[in-house]
């Protein structure tokens, strides 16, 4: 199992969503998060005051999957979230150890 | 000349007016003929006028400055200007009205006397003038009109300290600085004996009688020197004295709800009709004159901010159209009855960009932190405008001219050099004026209980640790 750890531009979260629901990924977590990369910051002014926004918003998407489907849901991120634009974000991919669900305490790839 | 004919400002500042009927000495004005009554729809329009005012200080004043500040502090402004207001107009009642609109004897070029403290002498019969020969209003709408001013000018001055300042020191500010400053403005640039003894007297006799900025023959409208030069001063003397914001310059200090202060901004420019149209006093065309001004000047300064930003800084903003409405509507405030239309559109869009690169060039370069720019906007917008009236004035550029009582009540105009040395006459003596008695006011509080509050309120933000409360709770 892995756990798939995204940061993508906010307006590009409904395209990730069905694209992942399409493929069968039965669940997902959504974060509002601020964050820098290469994209770095702007600056905003207000009358005189010029002040630098060095973290930017974004959302970091979570979906935990079996192992086999990890391919295609990495695809099925990288091109629904891409515009080309630098700030589109990264995706993290981490092993995952151990899954249950609190309704019924199935483990693992049951409670995917 | 027909009463309709005069219908217009005095022969120097306007928008005040002699309490001749009530003044001893002038007691033949009421026997003379009959005694005139007001007119129910003059009436009408300075009662609409008065709550139109209120409405520019709450909700309006209130979200355009609660919107500029941060989350930890937005209650801490609305509460400022909410109780501001409240206390200065119980002090108007109890000796603010006299001090500003009665005789003030051997003082009487800089204050007025005590003789209506608590409103004495003050009701439903009794009467003041206008601008125009014969026509008057109750005195006690007009108690109810000016009280608004010195409300929302007291108001006004808090937002060169926002953020920083302990909530007891600007209780007392709001009774000192109206009685030390505003009251004694008030009454040298609006006190004078009005038209009928003006008419029926020498210019001489007149400016005996006037308050100071009046005799120099200076014209305000609506208050560009009493009320916004004013209160800019007031707020930057504030700033000041309290010192810059605990990161100024090296924490964002960014707006936090620009919707808000966009809200506001609209409310003060719908109560600035009340402002300005009503500083005629009268429901007739200046009145509309002055309305259609307030629109215009507005509009004006409202597209040159954005598009000076737009050339300047590559975009156009929100937080800039708002300033430069405000500008606008700052800079025809002593022009609004006396500019023609096309004077009008031109002053607001001098004002605009004045403003825009005081406050954005020659505020950074001084280093004083006026959090607000109460003194970029109000104080400098008001000199824009109040030397600006002096031009715009002009009939053969479309102004309304000067009416020369004892002439007859003739339109005069006497000429751009004359009347431009009257209007920075009056400006330097305000400068001077909310000068020092700013300086002493504040100067006492600091040096008193103290004016600013601790470190660690300023951190944690004045809404939780000066009221209990917060603003947002999501």
């Amino acid at each position: 199992m892995k756990l798939i750890t995204a940061i993508i531009k906010p307006f590009k979260l409904d395209e990730v969503r069905e694209s992942l629901s399409a493929l069968g990924a039965q669940g997902m977590t959504v974060t509002e998060v601020k964050g820098y990369g290469r994209q770095k910051g702007h600056t905003e002014i207000y009358r005189g005051a010029e002040y630098a926004v060095s973290f930017l918003p974004k959302l970091k998407i979570e979906v935990a999957v079996k192992s086999e489907m990890l391919d295609a849901v990495i695809d099925a991120i990288t091109s629904k979230a891409k515009t080309g634009q630098i700030g589109d974000g990264k995706i993290f991919v981490t092993p995952l150890e151990q899954v249950v669900r609190i309704r019924t305490g199935e483990t693992d790839g049951d409670a995917l | 000349m027909t009463i309709e004919s005069l219908k217009k400002a005095g022969h120097a500042t306007l928008a005040g007016l002699g309490m001749l009927a009530m003044t001893a000495g002038m007691a033949w004005a009421q026997e003379a003929a009959a005694a005139p009554v007001p007119d129910k729809g003059d009436t009408a329009w300075m009662l609409v006028s008065t709550v139109l005012v209120l409405l520019m200080i709450v909700p309006g004043l209130a979200l355009f400055y609660g919107g500029l500040v941060r989350t930890k502090n937005m209650l801490s402004v609305l509460t400022q200007v909410l109780v501001v207001s409240c206390i200065v107009m119980i002090v108007w009642a109890l000796w603010g009205y006299s001090m500003a609109f009665t005789d003030g004897g051997s003082l009487d070029n800089y204050v007025g006397g005590f003789s209506k403290a608590l409103l004495a002498g003050v009701d439903t019969s009794t009467v003041v003038e206008t601008f125009s020969r014969g026509v008057v209003i109750p005195e006690i709408v007009f108690v109810a009109f000016q009280m608004t001013f010195a409300a929302i000018t007291t108001a006004l001055v808090i937002g060169g300290f926002a953020e920083r300042m302990k909530f007891s020191a600007i209780c007392v500010f709001s009774v000192l600085w109206p009685t030390l400053v505003y009251f004694p403005m008030a009454h040298m640039v609006w006190w004078w004996p009005g038209p009928e003894f003006a008419s029926t007297n020498s210019a001489e006799a007149t400016v005996a009688g006037a308050g100071l900025i009046w005799t120099y023959g200076a014209l305000d409208f609506a208050g560009g020197t009493v009320v916004h030069i004013n209160a800019g001063i007031a707020a930057l003397v504030g700033a000041i004295l309290v010192g810059k914001r605990i990161g100024y310059k090296h924490e964002s200090m960014a707006p936090h709800s620009l919707t808000l202060t966009m809200v506001g901004a609209s409310l003060l420019w719908v109560g600035w009709f009340g402002f300005n149209a009503g500083s005629n006093l009268e429901s007739n065309a200046y009145a509309g004159l002055a309305m259609l001004n307030t629109f215009l000047a507005t509009a004006a300064a409202g597209i040159a901010w954005p598009a000076f930003e737009w050339i300047l800084k590559g975009k156009p903003s929100l937080l800039g159209a708002a300033s430069g409405v405000v500008a606008g509507l700052v800079a025809i405030t002593p022009a609004a009855g006396f500019s023609g239309p096309m004077g009008a559109i031109v002053l607001g869009l001098v004002a605009s960009p004045i403003c825009l690169i005081f406050v954005s060039v020659v505020k950074n370069k001084l280093g004083y932190d006026d959090s607000l720019d109460v003194f970029g906007v109000h104080a400098i917008g008001g000199i824009v405008g109040a030397i600006g009236t002096g031009i715009v004035v002009d009939p053969a550029l479309g102004g309304a001219g000067i009416v020369d009582y004892a002439a007859g009540g003739a339109s005069v105009y006497p000429g751009v050099a004359t009347q431009v040395t009257a209007q920075l006459k009056g400006v330097l003596t305000t400068l001077v004026w909310s000068g020092i008695g700013s300086t002493i006011v504040f100067g006492l509080i600091k040096f008193t209980i103290g004016l600013r509050v601790k470190e660690e309120v300023e951190r944690e933000g004045l809404d939780i640790a000066e009221h209990g409360e917060r603003a947002y709770n999501m």
